[in-house]
């Protein structure tokens, strides 16, 4: 079985452009959730997002070429560019049939999709951009990516809802381990915050209504909690055979050492305890690690009570008397739920825990609740070693996706 | 005052028997959801019927207080749902 290497991250997300505002952001607990601007959201419940904020597409793309991308596909362009040039990825003609793509979205390109529907059925236009399904398809995120990096291995579209950059991150590893490819740009991009999804998500019931600071809306593990938090954005990294990697002398960020997928076959919408548990055994089994050796654990911590309790009885379920040992948090609290973008940044946010050894806090972390016992690093971080980490993703549809990370001995100052 | 509050109850079974397939002659003020098997999911789709129903939004803290019939009867009076003869 072929070892795989973390070479280069890149992210965009509520915390600013680039993966040193995100890891910034998430250390200093510094929030992004805000009133939502990308539309009114005067009427609704839930007025306030964690928005990608001062974004600029025409700095990034050409006229003719932004014609072709809803936002999700911007975001992962933008991420993608960031993680060849963190990786110094230059790739040889033949190469680029071993090198491939595999990007998540929950959501697709909903932004299209809306305008469409209210330019037909609310101002009765009887036709749309014919652009419009090459923007919206979800796999326009990933063939995007393939077209710009020139990557014509395996190309692949995960829609597995908030599990699914952790199922594409996952299997890309799969794809080296397997040897079909030995490069993989693989996350997660999605950019929901339009006023059909919105409606949608508050007829659920799950959605916080804005509190009177809405910095301070998203609040994972606390007992006053208001619930989820929508989030925009993209998180994708690059994945080489560890025999690549070192070949090439390319920085390693961290192994990506195990990953266990599993489904409830429980309920649509409540998450279960028995399956994410086995989810997290699978990744350690792979990575050969023992539940002792897992120092932090990145949560799917939604900031739903249901999440927050399950995922407490989860990780007591798969660590035993090792879960109060565990850093564990939440970092949803200050980039929101970015639906299929929230496992590849959380991802990220795990590789650079064990990378420079901080544990980035639970923020808004106000006020302990008894049902939640466990150590959410609440509102600080927290300087520490950090051997192995997980990130956890238990999506809708009880479908459960755990990534183990390893830490690689640092061979130079991080960049260079 | 009864016969709004007992329109209003009976309105509330006829809409819960029907979403869930049961007969309204075997729901009374005390049946909980539990009982029915109405889950999170099941709750989000009955508050969205007695708001189209009612024609009035239910607020989160509100919705969160109903778990029976009777409770979620209270919590409708409490929006002043049925006052104005609606059907």
């Amino acid at each position: 079985m072929r070892r795989v290497a973390i070479t280069g991250l890149g992210a965009i997300s509520a915390l600013g452009v680039g993966v040193p505002a995100f890891w910034e952001g998430i250390v200093s607990g510094r929030s992004g959730v805000r009133r939502i601007t990308h539309f009114d959201p005067s009427g609704h419940l839930a007025q306030v997002a964690a928005e990608v904020p001062e974004f600029d597409p025409a700095a990034y793309f050409d006229d003719s070429l932004l014609a072709l991308l809803d936002p999700f596909t911007q975001y992962a362009l933008v991420a993608a560019d960031e993680a060849c040039r963190d990786a110094g990825l230059e790739l040889s003609e033949d190469e680029r049939d071993r090198a491939g793509v595999a990007i998540a979205s929950a959501m697709g390109g909903v932004s299209t999709q809306d305008k469409g529907y209210h330019q037909i059925y609310g101002e009765g236009a009887t036709r749309v951009h014919p652009f419009s399904i090459p923007r919206m398809m979800n796999n326009a995120a990933a063939a995007h990516v393939s077209m710009r990096h020139r990557l014509r291995g395996p190309t692949l579209s995960f829609a597995t809802a908030c599990s699914a950059a952790a199922h594409a991150i996952g299997e890309a590893a799969e794809i080296i381990r397997a040897g079909r490819a030995d490069v993989m740009l693989a996350g997660g991009t999605d950019a929901p915050i339009v006023p059909g999804v919105v409606r949608a998500w508050e007829s659920m019931r799950v959605l916080a209504p804005a509190a009177a600071d809405p910095a301070r809306t998203c609040r994972p593990f606390s007992r006053d909690r208001l619930g989820l938090v929508l989030g925009e954005g993209a998180g994708v990294v690059v994945l080489e055979s560890w025999q690549r990697a070192t070949a090439r002398g390319a920085t390693i960020l961290a192994e990506l050492a195990g990953y266990g997928a599993t489904a409830d076959a429980g309920h649509i919408t409540q998450p279960g305890t028995h399956s994410p548990a086995r989810a997290i055994a699978t990744a350690l089994a792979q990575a050969g690690l023992a539940p002792s050796d897992i120092d932090y654990v990145n949560a799917h911590g939604t900031a739903t009570l249901l999440n927050d309790v399950t995922e407490t009885a989860v990780l007591k379920l798969a660590f035993g008397g090792h879960a109060a040992r565990l850093a564990i948090s939440s970092t949803k609290a200050v980039h929101g739920h970015a639906m299929g973008a929230s496992a590849a940044l959380e991802f990220i946010a795990a590789v650079l825990a064990t990378r420079e050894s901080v544990v980035p806090p639970t923020a808004n972390y106000t006020d302990p609740d008894p049902a939640c016992d466990l150590d959410y690093v609440p509102n600080v971080a927290r300087a520490m070693p950090v051997r192995a980490a997980i990130s956890n993703s238990f999506a809708f549809g009880g479908l459960n996706a755990v990534l183990a990370v390893r830490v690689v001995e640092v061979q130079g100052a991080r960049g260079a | 005052m009864g016969a709004v509050s007992d329109n209003l109850e009976r309105r509330v079974i006829e809409i819960i028997a029907k979403r869930k397939h049961l007969d309204p002659a075997s729901l009374t003020a005390d049946t909980t959801f539990e009982q029915l098997g109405i889950d999170s999911l099941d709750a989000a789709d009955l508050l969205f019927a007695f708001e189209d129903d009612f024609g009035i939004v239910v607020p989160d803290d509100v919705a969160r207080s109903m778990r029976s019939v009777g409770q979620v009867v209270n919590g409708l009076r409490g929006l002043n749902a049925g006052a104005a003869g609606t059907p």
